[in-house]
């Protein structure tokens, strides 16, 4: 799906990670090229061919790609040869993959983490595509698609935002209202409280959804410029800005869901949909674990504004595309692909089978959105700033050996952020200097 | 030499054809042990004084000296705890699960009716992967949905007991969990072991009057010496090997931080921190090291002395 790190089966990505450490210890340089590497054999420039590299791995989204595959090769008449590879998998070898011999057409995500790979020269420039498809994308997704050298380097797919999810039914029968300030958050949670409701569902076992909740908190504390600065390891962290993220944070952790480092996201939305948990601050994805029956039940508020000064601007919204390798086999198939991707026709194909997601393109057909997509739709549209997700965001070793056991012992230990964030800031000093 | 050589021999002399079959038979396997373990270990120490991401040629790698040590003992806070961690599994590994594996193998040893129908469902555990042992109990373990917690009645917010998310409780989970597979792997050695022990050996004891326990602390006991090392071993292989169960409990973190998880996480992945996480991999290799030299070392004293070796 369309989730940040995870699919809907914990287990089986589970056991598939575990594949991946063998054989990741077994022999890592062999890893990086095996799928891809001979697929396009022909070569030359008279080739009909095309190789993708897939993180798609879920059966969903595998499947709605194969047609969006398939439609491209009805229009152009090039197959694309698909190397999919289990989503964690695909992401933690990525490094070794991209210096082997990738794919011609990658999937990857923007903002820094796609900034990274053009600085380090393992990704082609697209500009020349985007001179012919900028029409179908907002000024944002151009600036999430731009490398630190103005190029372009990215091709938006599709993005799912981030927001507090709830049931519409509870909040009609208990006569809650969505809340807009932090204020209205506190007071609507305590009458979860009264009615014997946890008022938000919260898991952190996997060590990144609480990402969001510091990132919405720090967007909305002290504005998105400030994050992305931090997040690029220009601010300090012992800076009181940050110890106010996380004594806010404090303040509304005794609504939160007990026991949130021993919980999957899956298990907390369950809690939602099983009317425990008043409300989620999650991904779209959380739908995943709705039964179809009860999927238009399912409806989400923005994060609330702590500071009127800058209200509602940002929108944690993960954007998911495209990517060229530094020296694709099949540069002009590969390119006249991702054209085909930046256009209307095949996200609204990938859309049909699955809507988790909204299309990137704004020229897409949306008429066949169900409600909550075109709610998301225009959330994102109302956004300032799309931010990407903390580990999207920042330098990958900073997120996975810094900060996530740094939120987990923030949720263990709340009180202690003078000494959490000395730790952290010198944690990040010696990362940020390579 | 050659006079030597023949002098020592008490076979037959060596034909050229069996002497070269001989070295190509000594340097072949020679030859892997250095480049697949001793090569790839040097290299890991080299890099264990270098910053790198793994990107980019043998050139981007920046020499940083002993930079990386001195991070991991004073600034990377998941280091101690994972030393920590790695101690208690070890000790703990060392106490419960090997003397329940042995007093089970007694057990078993004793004629019951049915003792292989015992034997194989103690057995069953280790046949599986400790990955797929890390699955099974987290149905066990998990908050609102596990088994343990329905039992107790304790899946309400408030009083519902976080096995798997409370760092001071985790550790121990996981040991149960873990230990539930090990039990039936020093069952089956002890048992192997005691159907080796000379029955008349215990029938002489019995004819003196010791009892049951005498019997077993100065006969059977002192007669299972070399499966005792064996299990002496296998136990610390696995205690610092462990890492798929908490792995996949959740990712090695928030309690159950282990040195290997912390290779893992530094070196596998987005992150690639090569440097840093050969460091790791150093520091496990030299905390290993410390327990495998002695037994090395004493095992070989005692074979040698005994004229096993030549």
């Amino acid at each position: 799906m369309a989730t940040s790190r995870m699919g809907p089966r914990l287990s089986r990505r589970d056991m598939l990670k575990m594949f991946g450490v063998s054989a990741g210890m077994a022999g890592l340089a062999a890893c990086g090229d095996d799928g891809g590497g001979g697929a396009a054999g022909g070569g030359g420039s008279g080739s009909k061919e095309v190789t993708v590299g897939s993180n798609a791995s879920d059966t969903l989204p595998k499947k709605a790609y194969e047609e969006v595959f398939a439609n491209f090769q009805k229009a152009s008449g090039i197959t694309a040869k698909v190397n999919t590879v289990d989503h964690n998998t695909y992401q933690e070898q990525i490094n070794n993959y991209l210096q082997g011999r990738p794919d011609d057409v990658w999937m990857w995500f923007a903002g820094y983490r796609m900034q990274f790979f053009a600085q380090r020269g393992l990704a082609g420039p697209v500009t020349d595509v985007w001179q012919k498809i900028g029409g179908n994308f907002t000024e944002a997704l151009k600036q999430a698609s731009t490398g630190l050298d103005g190029q372009q380097y990215f091709i938006p797919f599709y993005y799912y935002p981030w927001a507090f999810f709830y049931r519409k039914s509870v909040f009609e029968e208990k006569g809650y209202q969505p809340a807009t300030t932090l204020d209205e958050l506190v007071a609507l949670a305590k009458q979860m409280q009264a009615d014997n409701l946890t008022p938000i569902a919260f898991a952190d076992k996997d060590g990144w959804p609480a990402m969001g909740t510091f990132d919405y908190l720090n967007m909305r504390i002290n504005g998105y410029d400030f994050h992305i600065s931090l997040m690029g390891g220009n601010e300090s962290w012992t800076d009181p800005k940050v110890a106010k993220v996380f004594d806010t944070w404090r303040g509304l952790l005794p609504y939160h869901q007990q026991g949130a480092l021993g919980r999957t996201w899956q298990e907390a939305g369950q809690a939602l949909h099983q009317k425990k948990a008043g409300m989620y601050l999650l991904g779209m994805f959380v739908g995943q674990q709705f039964p179809e029956a009860d999927r238009d039940d399912l409806d989400f508020f923005a994060f609330p504004e702590i500071d009127s000064t800058i209200g509602t601007d940002s929108v944690e919204a993960p954007i998911d595309g495209f990517m060229l390798a530094k020296s694709p086999r099949e540069e002009a198939n590969a390119k006249q692909l991702l054209e085909y991707l930046a256009g209307t026709e095949a996200v609204s194909t990938y859309l049909k089978s699955d809507p988790n997601n909204i299309a990137a393109n704004t020229k897409a057909d949306t008429s066949g959105y169900n409600a909550l997509q075109k709610k998301a739709v225009e959330l994102i549209g109302s956004a300032a700033h799309i931010s990407q997700f903390l580990d999207r965001d920042t330098r990958p070793d900073f997120a996975s050996t810094v900060m996530i056991p740094s939120l987990q012992e923030f949720i263990r230990k709340p009180n202690d952020v003078a000494g959490l964030t000395k730790k952290i800031e010198d944690q990040k000093k010696t990362i940020f200097t390579s | 030499m050659a006079v030597t050589t023949r002098r020592r021999r008490r076979g037959p002399r060596l034909t050229r054809r069996d002497k070269l079959v001989l070295a190509v038979m000594i340097a072949v396997p020679t030859l892997l042990h250095l480049t697949l373990i001793w090569v790839p270990t040097m290299l890991s120490v080299a890099l264990s004084f270098a910053r790198w991401d793994g990107i980019g040629g043998l050139d981007t790698i920046k020499w940083v000296g002993l930079e990386n040590y001195r991070q991991i003992f004073t600034i990377y806070p998941p280091f101690w705890p994972a030393v920590q961690h790695n101690l208690i599994w070890l000790v703990f590994f060392l106490l419960v699960p090997t003397t329940f594996g042995l007093f089970l193998a007694l057990q078993l040893d004793k004629q019951l009716r049915a003792t292989r129908v015992y034997q194989s469902a103690l057995f069953l555990p280790v046949v599986l992967a400790l990955a797929i042992v890390g699955f099974i109990w987290q149905l066990v373990y998990s908050p609102e949905q596990g088994l343990l917690n329905n039992l107790l009645g304790r899946t309400e917010q408030g009083n519902l007991i976080d096995w798997l998310g409370n760092p001071k409780l985790n550790l121990w989970a996981m040991l149960v969990a873990a230990s539930w597979r090990h039990v039936g792997y020093i069952m089956i050695l002890y048992l192997a072991g005691l159907k080796s022990v000379d029955p008349s050996l215990r029938e002489a004891a019995a004819i003196d009057g010791a009892n049951e326990w005498q019997a077993f602390r100065r006969v059977v006991f002192p007669a299972l010496k070399p499966i005792n090392v064996v299990v002496l071993v296998v136990t610390v292989i696995e205690s610092l090997r462990a890492f798929d169960i908490v792995f996949v409990i959740n990712s090695g973190r928030n309690g159950l931080e282990l040195l290997s998880v912390l290779v893992y996480d530094n070196i596998v992945g987005e992150a690639s921190r090569i440097g840093f996480g050969s460091t790791l991999a150093v520091i496990l290799l030299t905390v290993s090291l410390a327990f495998i030299i002695p037994y090395l070392v004493v095992y070989f004293r005692a074979t040698i002395g005994r004229g096993e070796v030549r």
